[in-house]
């Protein structure tokens, strides 16, 4: 009889900090400038020059840990991880190892209705490495060192996830936490989120862990879900083999849906890690946590509490809502510019969803702005366009952001208000159907659908249905 | 009028006054390095052409009445291992041998806001390893009080440089003694500020917490008259002191009535030469006799500051030293198959044998299984020292000692037993791991004419208790040429 394993999951997640400038330098941290432009001699490892700290990347990451249920170390220092390589100018990193910024943390996931919590082992800051360019030149590579010094933080947890739902769910929460805080806008396609997954298998009831493996070059959620089973599958095979797992980091390939070893820990380099003598301690006064704690915006949890109060909209539109801070940004926007509640939820919950998925979206592209949404809004509650149109029109706000009025005006989309040109209308196709009209009389209630729909036909879209059906009604009586 | 034999201070005033201008004192000392360098070897780089466009400017200045400073207009030369932007900046290391910097470090950008015409960049030991400057890839410096001797290290060049008359004054940099004691053996004086007093922006690191940029000059008045310029508060150096700047010349006073000195009964125990003993006690006699209250006393830990010194340096130098690579600047080899060839022949061209001897040394006490054996108990003898001191300026103003056990040794002595040459920074490694300032300067002269230094040590942050201790002695004496210059006709 086969063996029944369990998979043991621990992560190391690495997130870019949102901070204007580079976590030692003043030198911007923005994404996607041309190659060494956004260099200095601090993040460019010039001889004589020297790291200042950032205090932004010392706020942001006491905010992750306190919203996290970290303990925060007020007293901690950066180290030296010393290896060579070229991305890494210094050939040493700035990054924690003796005293990490946060320790002891935990969070709350649910899988399937269970609660769970996911222990954070630590969080520690660091420095991100430049990056290479191999395939411009045929003998040599480039560097670009842009992104040498963009403050990072790896959150590592504790061996707590057993499957790839859990991980996918603690990875969600942990990017919502974040992107609440506006500490990061956690995105695993642009790098801004990545995680390595640390996984071993044992048999239901044992109580060592197995032998781990690393895993690397996860860029999406789908990605770590593949690779987690992927592996968990060739350790179990390992093990029944009667072979042994090694040790070892590895690179998940997720076109061929493999992975291969890097490196196996007989190759871990030494990395010499020593307190950096050119960073003093950094002292986290309670004065100064408070202050961090006190700017801390609402998170999630928080916001979906007021939004039951305050808004009276379902439960489940809310959970969607607050599912992305994007998402609710929108929402809270346009309502404060004076649109109702129900009805932003409803353009949210439907149409903006169907969008979404359409474009193959996630909430955090959405890219049209809260006015153009309130704006139209406004213009349906006014009657100016009718659902149809208004439809339509959002359709150009999701994708390009048009601002609805103009729109409307320049297309001719405005809802046809006068009677008289409606009444004329109805008349015509009133005069054009007798068979309808006789239905409509013999009490075919459907006939009434086939008049309203000619005359919309017949207005090009741009009547109000209500109206329609009023006139219609009206001029049906006098046959 | 013998412009080089004034003080910096002196020139400074000639040239405000207008009885010599700026451009004519550079062009005298462009003119003496021409003549005397070849023998002396100070200079690694001479720039004197952009000296005159400076010197020029820096007159503009004056003339204007832009510039007032007691400096304004005084050549200046600085330690190779002080970035100037546009100045080559080798570190005495064929590893950097065409590196040159596009920024200038923050004591030396001080400096020329303050008028001074940078000249140059003085030779040193190889990334200021070395207690002789005879580990430089450049060659040499010789010592102008004897050309056979070394001039110590590793700011020898500009000591050397100082005592030759090539220069007024110059910065150096201190991690291990490595301004006092080629101040002491080239007979000039020189001061190791308290950390954290001079920003190190700029200077190429050897052991951070440990590193110092200080002065060098004939005399103590020239000295703080720099460090009333260099000291300042400088974010872009995180260990800077909020406080730096004061008024150090203000602490020029003839009097030492009722200060206390203590001089540690260990500095004077085994290894010190007779005639560095009795100077340095006649020095202290000096000072007693002018008021001071002289005891000896025990300041304990003396025997493990080399070994932490050298465990703290070397493990902060083999990180430091990483970033010399042959990737992004300064020497690559000629030749290789692959990166980790690339990396491996480049560094084992690049530097040299002293070096690859501390980063060695480096790299092993940082090395798991040895970290806590060696750098962590390193850092807490570093603590005890530091305490040690602390005690001593309970009850001590300034503690007196010698700067270094003997003077100036051979050319080719040093580096054969490094133990040895480790072992003659006993007087100053624990100056720097306190991280308290100390001054060096001349007390008397061997039987071989060679000079002796006296040390003078202060509480942190209390350089002006000792400029007044080294001001007073001074007053005793007459500052002495090397007799070279005079047999040169000079």
């Amino acid at each position: 009889m086969s063996k029944i394993y369990e998979t043991v999951i621990g992560l190391e997640v690495h997130v870019e900090l949102a901070t204007k400038t580079k976590i030692f330098c003043g030198c911007s941290t923005e994404f996607g400038g041309a190659p060494n432009t956004h260099t200095c001699p601090v993040c460019t490892g010039m001889p004589g020059s020297l790291p200042v700290l950032n205090k932004g990347v010392v706020e942001k990451a006491v905010a992750v840990g306190l919203a996290t249920n970290c303990t925060i170390t007020k007293n901690c220092k950066f180290d030296r991880k010393n290896y060579f390589y070229p991305d890494n100018p210094q050939n040493y990193q700035i990054s924690q190892l003796y005293y990490p910024i946060c320790r002891n943390g935990s969070v709350e996931i649910e899988v399937d209705g269970n609660k769970k919590n996911i222990r954070i082992h630590e969080i520690h800051m660091e420095e991100d490495a430049g990056k290479l360019v191999h395939d411009s030149l045929p003998d040599s590579s480039l560097i670009d060192y842009n992104r040498s010094g963009v403050p990072l933080i790896e959150i590592v947890s504790e061996p707590d996830m057993r499957s790839a739902e859990e991980v996918i769910a603690y990875l969600e929460k942990l990017r919502l936490i974040i992107q609440y805080l506006g500490a990061s806008d956690c995105k695993l396609n642009e790098g801004s989120m990545r995680a390595d997954v640390n996984l071993s298998v044992r048999e239901i009831g044992a109580e060592e862990f197995g032998t781990r493996t690393e895993m690397k070059n996860l860029n999406s959620f789908k990605a770590i879900a593949r690779a987690i089973e992927n592996e968990k599958q060739r350790q179990i095979a390992l093990i029944e083999a009667g072979e042994e797992v090694v040790q070892e980091t590895r690179r998940w390939d997720d076109t061929k849906e493999y992975s291969y070893a890097m490196r196996s820990k007989e190759d871990a380099q030494d990395y010499r890690y020593f307190p950096d003598p050119d960073l003093v301690p950094i002292i986290i006064s309670d004065e100064w946590m408070t202050e961090i704690r006190n700017r801390q915006p609402e998170l999630r949890d928080e916001k979906r509490l007021r939004y039951k109060e305050e808004y009276d909209i379902p439960e489940y539109d809310i959970d969607i809502i607050t599912n992305s801070k994007r998402m609710a940004d929108i929402f809270e926007e346009t309502i404060s510019l004076g649109a109702a509640p129900k009805k932003v939820s409803n353009w949210l919950m439907v149409e903006t969803m169907r969008l979404m998925k359409e474009h193959d979206m996630d909430p955090d592209d959405l890219k049209f702005s809260a006015s153009n949404l309130a704006k139209l809004i406004d213009l349906v509650e006014s009657k100016s366009i009718n659902g149809t149109v208004a439809k339509e029109v959002f359709e150009k706000i999701f994708t390009d952001d048009i601002e609805p009025e103009k729109y409307v005006e320049e297309n001719g989309l405005k809802t046809v208000n006068d009677e008289g040109t409606l009444r004329k209308t109805i008349e015509e196709i009133v005069a054009a159907n007798p068979k309808s009209v006789q239905d409509f009389k013999s009490g075919k209630e459907k006939a009434m659908g086939f008049l309203v729909g000619q005359t919309m036909k017949a207005m090009k879209g741009k009547a109000d249905p209500g109206e329609v059906n009023r006139i219609l009604r009206e001029e049906l009586s006098k046959q | 009028m013998d412009i080089m034999k004034l003080t910096a201070i002196e020139l400074g005033k000639k040239i405000k006054s207008g009885e010599i201008t700026c451009v004519e004192a550079t062009k005298a000392y462009l003119e003496r390095i021409e003549v005397l360098d070849k023998e002396i070897n100070s200079f690694i780089t001479v720039d004197s052409d952009g000296a005159i466009k400076q010197a020029e400017e820096v007159q503009a200045k004056i003339d204007s009445g832009e510039l007032t400073g007691p400096l304004a207009g005084v050549p200046v030369a600085i330690k190779d291992n002080m970035c100037v932007s546009g100045m080559c900046t080798t570190c005495s290391s064929n590893i950097l041998n065409n590196f040159v910097p596009t920024y200038t470090a923050t004591a030396v950008e001080k400096l020329k806001d303050a008028g001074a015409v940078i000249i140059g960049k003085t030779n040193m030991d190889e990334f200021a390893m070395g207690s002789t400057t005879e580990t430089s890839f450049y060659g040499v410096t010789k010592n102008p009080w004897n050309l056979e001797k070394v001039p110590g290290g590793s700011s020898g060049g500009s000591a050397a440089a100082v005592a030759a008359e090539e220069i007024p004054y110059a910065l150096g940099s201190d991690t291990g003694g490595s301004i006092r004691q080629p101040a002491a053996f080239c007979g000039v004086t020189g001061i190791k500020p308290t950390y954290g007093r001079v920003s190190r922006y700029g200077l190429v690191a050897y052991g951070s917490s440990l590193d110092q940029i200080g002065p060098i000059a004939k005399d103590v008045a020239d000295c703080a008259a720099v460090l009333d310029i260099i000291c300042k508060y400088d974010d872009k150096d995180s260990t800077s002191y909020k406080d730096a700047s004061e008024d150090f010349s203000s602490a020029l006073i003839d009097d030492v009535k009722g200060m206390k000195i203590g001089i540690p009964r260990d500095y004077f125990a085994e290894g010190i030469d007779e005639e560095v003993k009795s100077s340095v006690l006649a020095a202290a006699e000096v000072l007693r006799e002018k008021g001071a209250i002289v005891e000896e006393f025990d300041l304990g830990m003396v025997e493990y500051a080399i070994p932490a010194y050298y465990i703290i340096a070397s493990a902060e130098a083999s990180s430091n030293l990483e970033r010399f690579d042959g990737v992004k600047y300064g020497y690559r080899t000629k030749e290789y198959r692959d990166l980790h060839n690339m990396y491996k022949k480049s560094r084992s061209e690049g530097f040299g044998a002293e070096v690859k001897r501390r980063i060695m040394l480096g790299s092993f006490v940082l090395s798991s299984g040895y970290y806590d054996a060696y750098y962590v108990k390193a850092l807490k003898t570093k603590a005890l020292i530091k305490k040690a001191f602390d005690d001593a300026f309970e009850k001590y103003d300034v503690i007196l000692g010698p700067c270094a056990p003997t003077t100036a040794p051979k050319l080719g002595q040093s580096l054969t037993d490094p133990i040895k040459m480790y072992l003659g920074d006993i007087y100053t490694v624990s100056v720097n791991l306190a991280g308290i300032p100390g001054i060096s300067l001349p007390c008397g002269y061997d039987k071989d004419g060679m000079p002796i230094g006296l040390q003078l040590l202060g509480q942190a942050f209390d350089e002006k208790t000792i400029i007044r201790a080294a001001y007073s002695y001074e007053c005793t004496r007459n500052y002495v040429r090397p007799a070279y210059l005079e047999e040169r006709g000079l």
